[in-house]
């Protein structure tokens, strides 16, 4: 049986279906999507979108920000005021995926895609999710990470985080070989609130560098309490590397992943990426 | 199967096509309304040749589900030309050399008029991060940056101002 299509309005109407049949595959940019028809690597079930406007809007409220999963890297790069995630959103792809790659479809990609996932693992976003019918529920990005890899059926309606409060205190990493257009051979992003003096919550995250993005525990350990000094970074290089399991792939080997880590993580924390 | 009725605007005109529920917007295009503009390089949207506008942005044709371009006005390479008057960009390419086998100069004229009808004073980078997504494998993309440039300056003044 080829492929057939469903087209609903409402969010809570698509989390109902993906929860009923396993064969039902949610379209939402069709980046990653449409390349399985195209392989032929989907070839039965149902694809299945969803009109609901609400499901691109993206919402700056105070300190809060809400981006709908159906948001494009290209509406985060035309908001002014998420400057902050710029670099993470100029990341994927070139300009025509930019337009069409969302931010829910990011958290799904597989390394070593899922650049914007690694920004929102270092802000703790929280990614509202619907199993089935009813109303969304908050799960933090790790642990929905970790669903994830278990193959668990959700609709993400959207991700929520906190603005950081000071420029700087969030920073963005990609390093790739082609520019400016090219696939990780990592991604690293900081949130170190109050990096100018005394840092307080360190969030890292890495991408590529698993087979999921990982948060870099060491690193984060190494640098609360510290100055982002010589020594704070030092301890930070010196962490860089615990509890990574780099993927392999046409790119870059696990080994060369491991060697040059700790150089771009010193790099960007020194603000010199 | 069942097939989808889409019906969108292709450069202009109104069309109409019975599609299979997952095709792409580009077997449409090319199978359904014979646009042969946009070509099949990869369809896993890494070459770029399927470039094309949905209502003014740049996409891959490839990787478009066609049922969702339902009422959007879309416009491809087939349609720059005003008659036989080619668009600056074609005019700039050929002059620059800047197309030998050809294979990807639909997408490349597409992601370029993108660039162009939103900037059209870009610079060196600008272009070049406009056409990261389109591969040449002839040209070395060098005559391509410097015939979008060149298209660039012959815009009327006021639309570079
Ligand atoms: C040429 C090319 C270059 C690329 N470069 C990059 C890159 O540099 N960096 C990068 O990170 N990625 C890259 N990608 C991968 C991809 O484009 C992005 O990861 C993108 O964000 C995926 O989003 P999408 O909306 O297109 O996903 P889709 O293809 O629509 O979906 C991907 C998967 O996620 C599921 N899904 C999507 N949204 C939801 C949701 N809201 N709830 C539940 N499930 C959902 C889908 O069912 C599907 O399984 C590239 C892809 C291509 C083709
Ligand atoms: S055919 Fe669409 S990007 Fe290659
Ligand atoms: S001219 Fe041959 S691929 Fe560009």
């Amino acid at each position: 049986m080829p492929l057939a299509l469903r087209v609903v309005q409402s969010l809570s109407e698509a989390a109902g279906i993906l929860a009923a049949d396993s064969r039902t595959t949610l379209l939402s940019g069709g980046t990653l999507v449409m390349r399985d028809v195209n392989e032929g690597r989907l070839t039965d079930g149902t694809l299945l979108r969803v009109t609901d406007p609400a499901w691109q809007q993206i919402q700056v409220s105070g300190t809060r920000i809400e981006l709908g999963a159906g948001a494009t890297m290209a509406a985060i790069l035309a908001q002014r005021e998420l400057g902050f995630l710029h670099a993470a959103a100029r990341a994927v792809g070139g300009p025509a995926i930019r337009n069409m790659a969302t931010i829910g479809g990011n958290l799904f990609a597989a390394a070593p895609y899922g650049d914007f996932a690694v920004a929102l693992l270092a802000l703790d976003a929280q990614v509202m999710v619907l199993a089935g019918y009813g109303s969304p529920r908050a799960v933090p990005i790790e642990e929905f990470l970790a669903g994830r890899s278990r193959g668990e059926a959700r609709l993400v309606a959207s991700v929520q985080f906190n603005r950081p409060v000071a420029p700087g205190d969030f920073r963005f990493l990609k390093v790739s070989r082609v520019k400016p257009k090219g696939l990780s051979v990592l991604s690293i992003a900081t949130h170190l609130p109050g990096h100018a003096s005394r840092i307080g919550q360190a969030r890292v995250a890495y991408g590529a560098m698993g087979p999921l993005p990982v948060r870099a525990r060491g690193v984060e350990r190494a640098l609360e309490g510290k100055a982002l000094d010589a020594n704070g970074i030092a301890a930070a290089r010196a962490a860089a590397l615990e509890g990574v399991q780099p993927v392999t792939d046409a790119i870059a080997s696990d080994w060369y992943r491991r060697e040059v880590l700790p150089v771009h993580l010193g790099r960007l924390l020194a603000n010199q990426s | 199967m069942a097939k989808v009725p889409v019906q969108f605007r292709l450069n202009g005109s109104d069309r109409a096509a019975f599609a299979d529920p997952a095709d792409s917007l580009l077997t449409v295009l090319r199978r359904g309304l014979n646009d042969f503009g946009p070509k099949y390089g990869c369809g896993q949207g890494t070459c770029g040749t399927c470039s094309v506008l949905i209502d003014g942005g740049l996409r891959l044709a490839c990787l478009t589900l066609a049922a969702s371009c339902e009422g959007a006005s879309i416009e491809t390479v087939s349609g720059m030309a005003d008659g036989p008057n080619l668009h600056p960009l074609q005019t700039a390419f050929m002059e620059h050399f800047a197309a030998q086998c050809g294979f990807c100069t639909p997408g490349m004229l597409t992601a370029a008029k993108a660039l162009l009808d939103r900037n059209p004073n870009p610079s060196r980078e600008d272009v070049i991060d406009a056409i990261a997504g389109n591969i040449c494998r002839c040209t070395g993309y060098e005559p391509i940056i410097q015939a979008i440039l060149a298209a660039a300056r012959t815009l009327p003044a006021q639309r570079r101002s």
